[in-house]
């Protein structure tokens, strides 16, 4: 029994990082925020080579999984890494795809998932609660779930700017092509919600860590009054506040990866995003004045915290989760039902329904 | 990366799960911090010591089962789930016993662990002086060799259910001269009813003598009672303080628990319609379960053979801050009867309040945070 990652999955972070750090994603971003889509898809094709969109797509339709741990390793790099992209959308989209075809209704599946598999498909994924579709002006497909329905958005309307300069924001077109219908359109959509979050939420903690790393190095060489400004307790005990909401927000988002519970997902959901929210607030304070203009790179980490904390699950809304689920989820009336079936009082449901 | 338990496990959680169900007692103890309640708790340090679930990672010949700390970690789950009584023994169990382990001498652990064990010696810790609080290596208690042994000399203080413990543990200063504070320092065991010894307790913020301060007067201590050699003190002593910061002395059981019950009031009191409110509730959930993934992780760790380093500087200051938090919540539930000062979590808040002072006080805490995982520069505290 061993809750940490294995060394394959290490490295596979880690190779990502290396990867993403020689592809320069402040550049993609700006160009992007520009108008000039050709560095993130550029980018996107090389995250598809090291496999990162076959993750949560199953074998038969020609990815790697699901794999939600592995999911939950990239997903910080490219939060570490600020990368430009609907990533938490192609991933939701391929979650929701994927168990519509387990529950009978395949044809979307054979027609779609291989494809965003492989990266040649970027897809993005309206499943409320909010009424945009993230990066449409830059996805190759819109799918919309309206009720019970799952469509083909024909396409998008005005794209509006987000306040993360790596993201935009469309409401879908109406109508377009009617994909499935009936209740598995419903679970299958709960399933892709979790899967953005989980995804969400480990772009918040590589997020948030990157922003407490890049703050301690500015922290250790800017002096004032002739001594660096890491050596003030005022500074040393905010950044370790960061590091402290950073640390447990890490284990929570490997838990949710093993259970996919709705509420462990949610758990994480909030506390990465929480966690990266407050990395970017101290990121700011401690770089000063230089830190709040949009030329030092750190504005495009810090402008993502707050819109990566309350997309797919605002704070709100997770912790209503979490407290649903959480009555008598435990065992401390002794004349309270059977053994727990999983670790530390948690039910663990098997792999295959994640 | 898994979080599924063993057969090994789950058949030890049942065996606990049953023997504490039998046991515990139905109504809760009186407070350990008054005698009666002392005693009260030594009777159940005792029994729980027959059943050899006192000290249960401990080794089998010292009153343990050997179980490792996953195992452990179960137990304390059943412990604090099964709502089991707070443990007299704790200081003994979790501070003296590990530094014991690692630097007594075999006789030293034959003669001191089995009575720990059963309750039937508790044990204080005697680190803190008044002058030496998070400044611990300004100490200045001394300890004078003599025939045999050493003369103690000076004062302790906010010494942990000292007024009412049997022995106590601490580190004195041996070398005057030495050239630093952090050395010439001795850690040893003492007996608190010696000839010298005075015992003044001192009333918590609620009153019970939760502590105490501790008077020396050339009190005589055997050469037996040495931990390790003299002049090592602070290395001994510092060996252990993971254990204390860490996750021996706060389990994620207790926290679980807790917030169980947090849920269970939450439903009783009926929803107040108080978003906020409603809001930290579900917060005490996400922050048991963080602290038990984390612990977790840590245990995972450990197991491979890492030791307990500055990391358990981060439990210790989430642990504290949570706890006050959780129990703020409750009594905000309660309303007016939070107020009322013979409830359980009344008590509770006011033990909470203390979590960020003692073990080491959370802003020297995040001082190692900020110089030891982050590596910022030392600096002007």
């Amino acid at each position: 029994m061993g809750f940490l990652l294995t060394d394959e999955q290490r490295d596979f972070g880690r190779s990502l990082d290396a990867m993403l750090t020689a592809a320069d994603t402040p550049a993609a971003i700006r160009a992007r925020a520009g108008g000039d889509a050709g560095p993130a898809r550029a980018l996107w094709a090389r995250l598809a080579e090291a496999g990162v969109f076959a993750l949560a797509v199953p074998e038969e339709y020609e990815g790697m999984g699901p794999l939600p741990v592995e999911t939950a390793v990239a997903f910080e790099e490219l939060g570490r890494h600020a990368a430009p992209g609907p990533f938490a959308e192609t991933v939701a989209s391929a979650a929701l795809l994927s168990a519509l075809a387990e529950a009978g209704t395949d044809a979307p599946a054979k027609r779609l998932l291989p494809a965003l598999a492989a990266g040649e498909t970027v897809a993005t994924l309206c499943a409320g609660p909010g009424p945009y579709a993230a990066d449409a002006d830059l996805a190759d497909v819109v799918l919309v779930v309206d009720g019970d329905r799952l469509l083909l958005a024909p396409g998008h309307g005005a794209v509006r700017e987000s306040a993360d300069p790596a993201r935009r924001l469309a409401r879908p077109e109406e109508g377009g092509e009617l994909l499935a219908a009936g209740p598995a359109v419903v679970a299958a959509a709960e399933r892709a919600r979790r899967w953005a979050a989980l995804a969400t939420a480990a772009q918040c903690l590589g997020l948030g860590r990157a922003l407490l790393d890049r703050t301690v190095a500015y922290t250790k060489q800017r002096t004032q009054f002739g001594v660096p400004v890491g050596s003030f307790q005022a500074v040393r005990h905010r950044l370790a506040d960061v590091l402290i909401g950073l640390e447990f927000a890490r284990p929570l988002l490997h838990g949710a990866a093993l259970t996919m519970t709705d509420a462990d997902v949610a758990a994480a959901k909030v506390t990465a995003g929480e966690a990266a929210y407050a990395a970017a607030r101290a990121a700011l304070q401690l770089h000063g004045a230089i830190g709040y203009t949009e030329e030092l790179d750190l504005s495009l980490w810090l402008r993502k915290a707050r819109p990566l904390r309350d997309t797919w699950g605002t704070p709100a809304e997770c912790r209503a989760i979490v407290l649903a689920a959480a009555p008598l989820r435990r065992h401390d009336d002794p004349h309270d039902g059977p053994l727990p079936k999983g670790v530390w009082g948690v039910t663990v449901p098997a792999r295959s329904a994640p | 990366m898994d979080l599924h338990e063993s057969a090994s496990i789950r058949d030890f959680r049942a065996e606990a799960r049953e023997w504490l169900r039998a046991h515990v007692p139905a109504e809760p103890l009186p407070s350990l911090e008054t005698g009666e309640g002392f005693a009260a708790h030594r009777k159940w340090e005792a029994e729980l010591a027959a059943a050899r679930w006192s000290v249960v990672s401990w080794p089998e010949e010292y009153g343990g089962r050997g179980v490792d700390i996953f195992h452990w970690l179960a137990f304390e789950e059943e412990y604090w789930a099964a709502g089991a009584p707070g443990r007299v023994s704790q200081n003994g169990i979790n501070l003296l016993a590990p530094t014991l382990f690692d630097h007594a001498t075999e006789e030293q652990r034959a003669r001191v662990l089995p009575s720990m064990a059963t309750g039937e010696v508790v044990w204080a810790q005697a680190w803190s002086e008044p002058e030496a609080g998070s400044d611990l290596a300004s100490l200045k208690s001394r300890a004078v060799r003599t025939d045999g042994g050493w003369l103690l000399s000076g004062q302790k203080t906010w010494s942990s259910r000292a007024a009412f413990a049997d022995r106590a543990f601490g580190i004195f200063r041996t070398d005057p001269e030495a050239p630093k504070p952090h050395q010439g320092l001795t850690y040893l065991m003492f007996d608190l009813r010696a000839p010298g010894v005075t015992v003044r307790p001192i009333g918590r913020l609620d009153g019970k003598p939760a502590f105490a301060e501790l008077f020396l007067d050339r009190v005589f201590v055997p050469d037996a009672d040495v931990i390790g050699e003299p002049g090592q003190g602070w290395r001994i002593a510092m060996s252990t303080t993971g254990n204390e910061r860490g996750l021996m002395l706060r389990s994620p059981g207790r926290f679980l628990a807790a917030a169980d019950r947090l849920v269970r009031l939450w439903h009783e009191q009926g929803d107040p319609g108080d978003t906020a409110l409603r809001d930290r509730v579900a917060d005490a959930v996400i922050g048991a379960r963080a602290y038990e993934l984390f612990t977790a992780a840590g245990a995972a760790r450990f197991a491979g053979g890492a030791t307990i380093g500055a990391e358990s500087s981060l439990n210790k200051v989430f642990w504290s801050e949570f706890d006050i938090a959780l129990h703020e919540t409750a009594l905000d539930l309660l309303g007016p009867d939070g107020e009322l000062a013979d409830g359980e979590w009344a008590e509770g808040h006011v033990f909470s309040l203390a979590g960020p002072i003692y073990a080491g006080t959370n802003e020297i805490q995040r001082d190692i945070i900020a110089e030891r995982l982050l590596g910022l520069p030392k600096g002007r505290r």
